[in-house]
C-alpha cells in the first residue's frame, strides 16, 4: 500500500515537473506546478509530516501558485512562448549536461550513504486515536522552544518582504510635477 | 508479493534529487522569468523533501522544524521575486530574460 502511494505520488511530482519544464504557455506550467506540490504534500503525509503537508496546500498550491497565476493574468504574458528558440549555441546540451550531472552526484551520495540513515534523535510523534495532533504539538514544541528566535527573525522577514514589495511596486510619480 | 516492498528513505531522497535536477535544467534552458520562478520552486521543493525524509529516516523531528522555515522564506521569495518582474515588466512588455542587457558591457 505505501509502496502504491509512493509510486502515485512520485509520478504526480515527476509529470509535473516535466509538465512545468516543457508546457511553453506560462498558465500550464504554473497548473503543472500545482500537481507537483500536490504530489509533494502526499509524500508528507505518507512520512509522518501532516502538519507541512497542510501547510504544502494552503501556502503553495493556494498562495504561491494563486499568486503566479494573478501576475500571469495581470501582466497578460499567457501567450506561448517560442520554446524552440535556443539563444546560446549549445545551450541546452550544457544545461542537460549540468542537470544530470547534479543529479547523478546527490544520487551517488544518497546511495553511498544509505547505510548511515537509521534511528537517531528524538523520535517523531506519530498520530495515534488517543493524540490525532502529536505532529502539530512536537512541532510546535520544537518551534516555540528551541527555534523561537528563527520565529521571530522570520515576522521580522516577512514585514521586510512586505514593505519591500509595496515599495518596489508603487507606480513613482514623475518628477517635477510635483513643482 | 508486491506489497512486500516498502519505500525506504532512500528512494525519496532519490526522488527528490530527480526533482532537484529537473528544476535545475528548467532554470537554465527556459527564457520566460516567470517560468524560471516556477523551477526555482521546484527545486526549494525537493529541498523540503529531502529534509522530511531525512526526519524520518533519522528520527529527528528539527528537518521538519527546517521545512518550516523554509517554507516562510520561501513565500517572502516569491513575493519579492514577482514584484521585481512586475516592475520589469511593467516598463517592457512581452520580456525574456535574454532581453534583460542593461548591465551587459
Amino acid at each position: 500500500m505505501e509502496l502504491f502511494v509512493f509510486v502515485v505520488a512520485a509520478l504526480m511530482v515527476l509529470g509535473g515537473a516535466l509538465g512545468v519544464i516543457t508546457r511553453s504557455n506560462p498558465v500550464h506550467a504554473a497548473l503543472s506546478l500545482v500537481l507537483t506540490l500536490f504530489g509533494i504534500a502526499v509524500m508528507f503525509v505518507s512520512q509522518n509530516a501532516q502538519f507541512l503537508a497542510a501547510v504544502q496546500v494552503i501556502v503553495y498550491a493556494g498562495a504561491i501558485v494563486v499568486l503566479f497565476l494573478f501576475v500571469i493574468m495581470l501582466l497578460g504574458v499567457d501567450e506561448s512562448e517560442d520554446i524552440n528558440v535556443e539563444p546560446i549555441t549549445g545551450q541546452r546540451p550544457l544545461a542537460l549536461v549540468i542537470g544530470v550531472g547534479v543529479m547523478g552526484i546527490i544520487i551517488a551520495a544518497v546511495v553511498a550513504s544509505k547505510d548511515m540513515i537509521g534511528h537517531r534523535g528524538d523520535g517523531i510523534d506519530t498520530p495515534t486515536l488517543e493524540s490525532a495532533d502529536a505532529n502539530i504539538r512536537q512541532l510546535a514544541r520544537h518551534i516555540f522552544s528551541n527555534n523561537v528566535f528563527a520565529f521571530e527573525l522570520t515576522s521580522v522577514l516577512l514585514l521586510v518582504a512586505v514593505i519591500g514589495t509595496v515599495l518596489m511596486a508603487r507606480r513613482v510619480k514623475s518628477t517635477g510635477a510635483g513643482k | 508479493m508486491l506489497s512486500a516492498i516498502q519505500p525506504t528513505t532512500s528512494w525519496y531522497l532519490i526522488l527528490a534529487a530527480v526533482l532537484f535536477g529537473i528544476g535545475a535544467f528548467g532554470v537554465m534552458v527556459r527564457r520566460n522569468p516567470l517560468v524560471m520562478f516556477m523551477c526555482i520552486e521546484l527545486m526549494l521543493n525537493a529541498v523540503n523533501l529531502t529534509f522530511v525524509s531525512l526526519a524520518t529516516g533519522l528520527t529527528d523531528i528539527n528537518g521538519q522544524v527546517v521545512v518550516f522555515f523554509v517554507m516562510v522564506v520561501a513565500a517572502a521569495e516569491v513575493v519579492v521575486g514577482l514584484g521585481i518582474i512586475v516592475a520589469i515588466m511593467r516598463r517592457r512588455n512581452g520580456v525574456t530574460a535574454d532581453d534583460l542587457t542593461a548591465l551587459k558591457g
